[in-house]
């Protein structure tokens, strides 16, 4: 099978087959396990089965007399050479060390390590390490944790408080003196006040392949090689250098095929743990965690708690909104821990023009596996309370969840938009596209088959959410992890390309989109264009592939790049016709002058000339070759609605979902094949929080949840047609117009089942169910007990 | 230390003679072994269906099958399927459907696919949703996987 777009039209748009598939689907991929070098060795790591508690004694005796280990050692040995775990965020954070060397913080809490030949015989040896630790009380609810009860998980952490920001309306950002007058009037003059607490469900973000990583120390060489699963490689490369004594350019970071990310593949200690050893013993090592290890070692997401208050008038004008938002982030600070939740308060808004917004936020320190990204990071939350806040507001007016939205929404000529939750909103047609998505589910029809149904005593409820999200991450000043990204174009003397981009992909379809854009900009097949990702040896610089950035941060560097390169081919090439280069064009293979047909030359005999020029133009140099970084000026905020029809049995209490209808507008797409692709996943990811998925633990901090039989993930039959549609409103931000759509299925699904849900059980006298909503949570409710 | 037991396995059509641990894994048999990389491994516990192939016809989880278990048996692994000049319908509608993202429980989709398929070619939308009830998919919601079957099944009754 070949991939043939339309090579007589823009490639930009066309629905064209990805041509990474071409491997995948033989099973050709690289992931992390498949890379295996000579003389490799196996680690793994003893964790504590305990929440929280003092390491009194390691006896690693008998592991390291078991055949084929070559290595124990301990988080106190491990302490002095190895740096903290990295941390991205400006606040103050406890020292996080790679295997815990003094007390373990939660289930999972590395205590020690094994290197052996064989990664059976590294199992043997874990089973055989006696560890005794000094039980302490388990801080597992983030409320009472708050109080510092029943124990502190770090000392120096008073009240187990993380952080404690207060934003928005009257809070002056230079001082922090916060002004509660205005607000206060708000909240007192308004004719409707709803006051509600709601709760995000801890999440595991389950990339079905785990983390791993094989770090390669070549003595005498000086140069350490780590393939690892990372969505940011030269982050990695960044950390891990100096973590071994070693430079930035004495280490090469590989990102292999990966399968999935959602935003928790990054560095953690479990990597600098592989790299010195590999320092240390001069062998390969390779480190593959199990999907067990994965629910308790790698980072989950979400878990935060908002007591909302929203202000309005009887019309349904929304006057204003109070947040209290409790963050669970659980034992430690990683990457980008403590900055996730501080992205709520940005989208406290939603779509709405609301002038008074007003939050404080609390992460909380507990005995739990840390939280981080996790695909939607912070903007789920926010929508979420948003978008239930508007639900209860349109219950309580009784008027129709569309039409509160409508009166609220922001009108589409005050673009750019400075909400109260402190972002700048870049462009958007709300209304529009509320309108198309009310047309495409027959909103009307829908809600006279819900009353059809009803009478037939089923319990059938309609839910729509309204999605705002936040990507396009930059601009660096307001992202620690930088804003920018990094490109570079390379027109081969062959004339065909080779492209780098820090974007790394895994799973996103970048070798075929951003050779979508390359073909159209040079006018040649994309066949003729390869898109380098995922090494650090390869691409210069990168940030890489998180938030939603990679089209409209990494394809818009893609594109200056090409420019740059595109306006020295010109320049050749008008030496070459001798026209003037701002007649030059770019089409089907050729370049030509403008109104001159007969004056062209094939694409590759200009990039030929380049590389062996018979006379170089005044001023140039040879060859064919350019790199730009793009740093955004803002973030995009792409947008959508969803509308659920649900079906709750009665005596079940099981959830069919029996229509989910979307319009998303991401601006340009570039193709939507891959853009359909990311819409589905990402509203299966905000499905399972509602009705399956959550991460639990017990009183005494055991996790309960910790294998995929306690974790539900959506299964196929879990889920209905997706019916989808578009709108295009691009952003002014980027030349490509390209805002973002890796998330927005993920922000918007959740509260549209949520809501659909809730109206299904509205004869019960439901006003408001936190997810999940599992069978059991409804059935109760159905008989009688109260919610 | 363990037990060593020899195994006689066809592997894609290639007849394997070796002297395993008894405790060996046919997942970790097919990659360490014999260098079948294609067959993943996600959860450990046969929930996930990335380990998937086909036992004498039939799909199954490798990552809970030791490899002696499988002494005497044919299997056919992802490697086994198509070829880059005539790729099994199924294959051709994961490309064509785009019905894989990060493209790991792809091989397993695959199998399993094949195996549904041949047990029933002609599957109804919810049919083909249960059959894959055994393979998770974090990346693409199913969808397109499912339209993935659906053109298989057409091309296959072609």
């Amino acid at each position: 099978m070949t991939i043939a777009p339309d090579q007589e039209q823009p490639l930009v748009g066309q629905r064209v087959q990805r041509r990474e598939d071409g491997a995948l689907i033989h099973g050709r991929g690289t992931f992390i396990d498949d890379v295996k070098l000579p003389g490799m060795l196996h680690l793994a790591f003893k964790r504590s089965d305990v929440a929280h508690g003092r390491i009194v004694r390691i006896d690693s005796s008998v592991a390291e007399s078991m055949p084929g280990v070559e290595l124990v050692v301990t988080g106190a040995e491990l302490k002095e050479p190895l740096p903290p775990v990295p941390i991205l965020t400006p606040f103050p954070a406890p020292a996080h060390h790679a295997v815990t060397p003094d007390k373990a913080r939660y289930v999972g809490d590395p205590v020690a390590a094994v290197v052996a030949t064989d990664r059976y015989l590294a199992r043997d040896a874990l089973a055989a390490i006696v560890v005794e630790i000094d039980e302490l009380p388990a801080v597992i609810d983030p409320v009472e944790a708050m109080t510092g009860a029943p124990a502190l998980v770090h000392e120096e952490f008073e009240n187990n408080v993380a952080l404690r920001i207060v934003s928005g309306t009257g809070v002056d950002t230079e001082t922090g003196v916060v002004d509660d007058s205005a607000l206060r009037a708000a909240f007192e003059q308004a004719e409707v006040v709803i006051s509600q607490r709601m709760r995000n469900p801890r999440l595991a973000p389950t990339a079905i392949e785990t983390r791993g990583v094989v770090a390669h120390y070549e003595a005498g060489r000086e140069y350490l090689t780590v393939w690892a699963t990372t969505q940011r490689p030269h982050t990695h490369r960044h950390y891990i250098a100096p973590a071994v004594g070693l430079g930035e350019h004495q280490v090469r970071v590989i990102a292999p095929d990966m399968g999935g990310g959602f935003g928790a593949k990054k560095i953690y200690g479990e990597d600098f743990v592989a790299a010195i050893l590999s320092k240390r013993l001069g062998r390969p090592i390779k480190w593959i965690e199990d999907r067990s290890e994965a629910f308790m070692a790698t980072t989950h997401g979400r878990d935060m708690i908002g007591e909302i208050e929203i202000a309005a008038k009887r019309d349904g004008t929304v006057l204003g909104i109070k947040a209290r938002l409790i963050a669970d982030i659980g034992a430690y600070e990683m990457l980008l821990t403590a900055f996730i939740p501080t992205l709520t308060h940005g989208l406290l808004s939603g779509a709405y023009a609301i002038p008074m917004i007003r939050s404080e936020l609390i992460e909380v320190f507990t005995n739990k596996t840390p939280t981080d990204a996790y695909r939607g990071a912070g903007m789920p939350e926010a929508i979420f309370f948003v978008e239930r806040a508007m639900e209860l507001l349109a219950r309580e007016l009784e008027m129709d969840s569309a039409d509160v939205r409508r009166r609220n929404f922001i009108p589409p000529d005050q673009f750019p938009y400075a909400t109260q939750g402190g972002s700048v909103y870049d462009s958007g047609e709300y209304e529009r596209l509320l309108d198309k998505t009310l047309a495409l589910a027959g909103w009307e029809r829908l809600q006279a088959e819900r009353e059809a149904a009803r009478a037939q005593g089923r319990l059938v409820g309609l839910g729509l959410s309204f999605y705002i999200e936040l990507c396009g991450i930059g601009p660096s000043t307001m992202f620690p992890s930088g804003g920018w990204e990094h490109a570079s174009v390379t027109v081969e003397r062959s004339g065909t390309i080779t492209a780098t981009t820090g974007a790394s992909a895994h799973g996103q379809g970048h070798e075929t989109s951003f050779a979508q854009i390359l073909a159209d900009q040079f006018g040649i097949p994309m066949e003729d264009i390869s898109i380098v990702h995922g090494d650090t040896a390869k691409v210069k610089q990168g940030v890489g592939t998180v938030g939603s950035r990679s089209l409209a941060v990494g394809g818009t560097a893609l594109r200056l790049a090409g420019d740059k390169v595109k306006a020295k081919m010109a320049t050749f090439a008008a030496h070459l016709l001798e026209a003037r280069e701002a007649d030059i064009t770019f089409a089907k293979g050729m370049i030509s002058v403008a109104g001159v047909p007969e004056s062209a030359m094939p694409f590759a005999d200009v990039a030929a000339y380049a590389y062996v020029p018979t006379t170089l133009p005044r001023d140039t140099e040879p060859g064919l070759s350019a790199e730009a970084f793009w740093e955004p000026e803002g973030l995009t905020f792409p947008y959508g609605c969803y509308i659920v029809q649900a079906e709750v049995d009665r005596e079940t209490g099981e959830v069919e979902l029996q229509k989910l209808v979307g319009v998303d507008d991401c601006g340009t797409v570039v193709n939507p094949l891959i853009v359909d692709g990311q819409i589905h996943g990402g509203l299966a990811q905000g499905i399972g929080p509602a009705l399956s998925e959550e991460v639990i633990y017990g009183r005494d901090g055991q996790l309960l949840t910790g294998s995929l039989m306690d974790y539900a993930i959506p299964r196929a039959s879990d889920l209905p047609r997706f019916e989808l549609d578009y709108t295009v409103t691009p952003t002014p931000l980027n030349p490509l117009g390209a805002k973002g759509i890796g998330e927005a299925g993920t922000i918007g699904a959740t509260p549209a089942v949520v809501n659909a849900v809730v109206d299904a059980l509205a004869e019960f006298g439901v006003r408001h169910l936190d997810p999940v909503l599992r069978p059991e949570k409804l059935w109760r409710i159905i008989q009688g007990e109260t919610s | 230390m363990s037990e060593t037991v020899p195994i006689s396995i066809t592997v894609n059509g290639t007849s394997r003679e070796a002297e395993v641990d008894a405790r060996l894994l046919l997942v970790h048999f097919l990659r360490e072994d014999l260098g079948l990389t294609g067959t993943h491994i996600g959860c450990d516990t046969s929930q996930c269906g990335a380990c998937t192939v086909l036992i004498d016809g039939r799909s199954a989880k490798s990552c809970t099958v030791f490899a002696v278990q499988a002494e005497g048996s044919e299997i056919t692994t992802i490697e086994g399927i198509g070829d880059d000049e005539a790729l099994h319908p199924v294959q051709e509608g994961f490309w064509a459907e785009h019905g894989l993202q990060c493209g790991f429980c792809t091989p397993g989709m695959i199998l399993a696919a094949v195996n549904f398929l041949e047990r029933n070619p002609t599957p109804s939308e919810a049919q083909i949703r249960r059959a894959l009830d055994g393979n998770l998919c974090r990346c693409t919601g199913y969808q397109h996987i499912v339209n993935a079957i659906q053109y298989a099944a057409k091309r296959m009754a072609e």
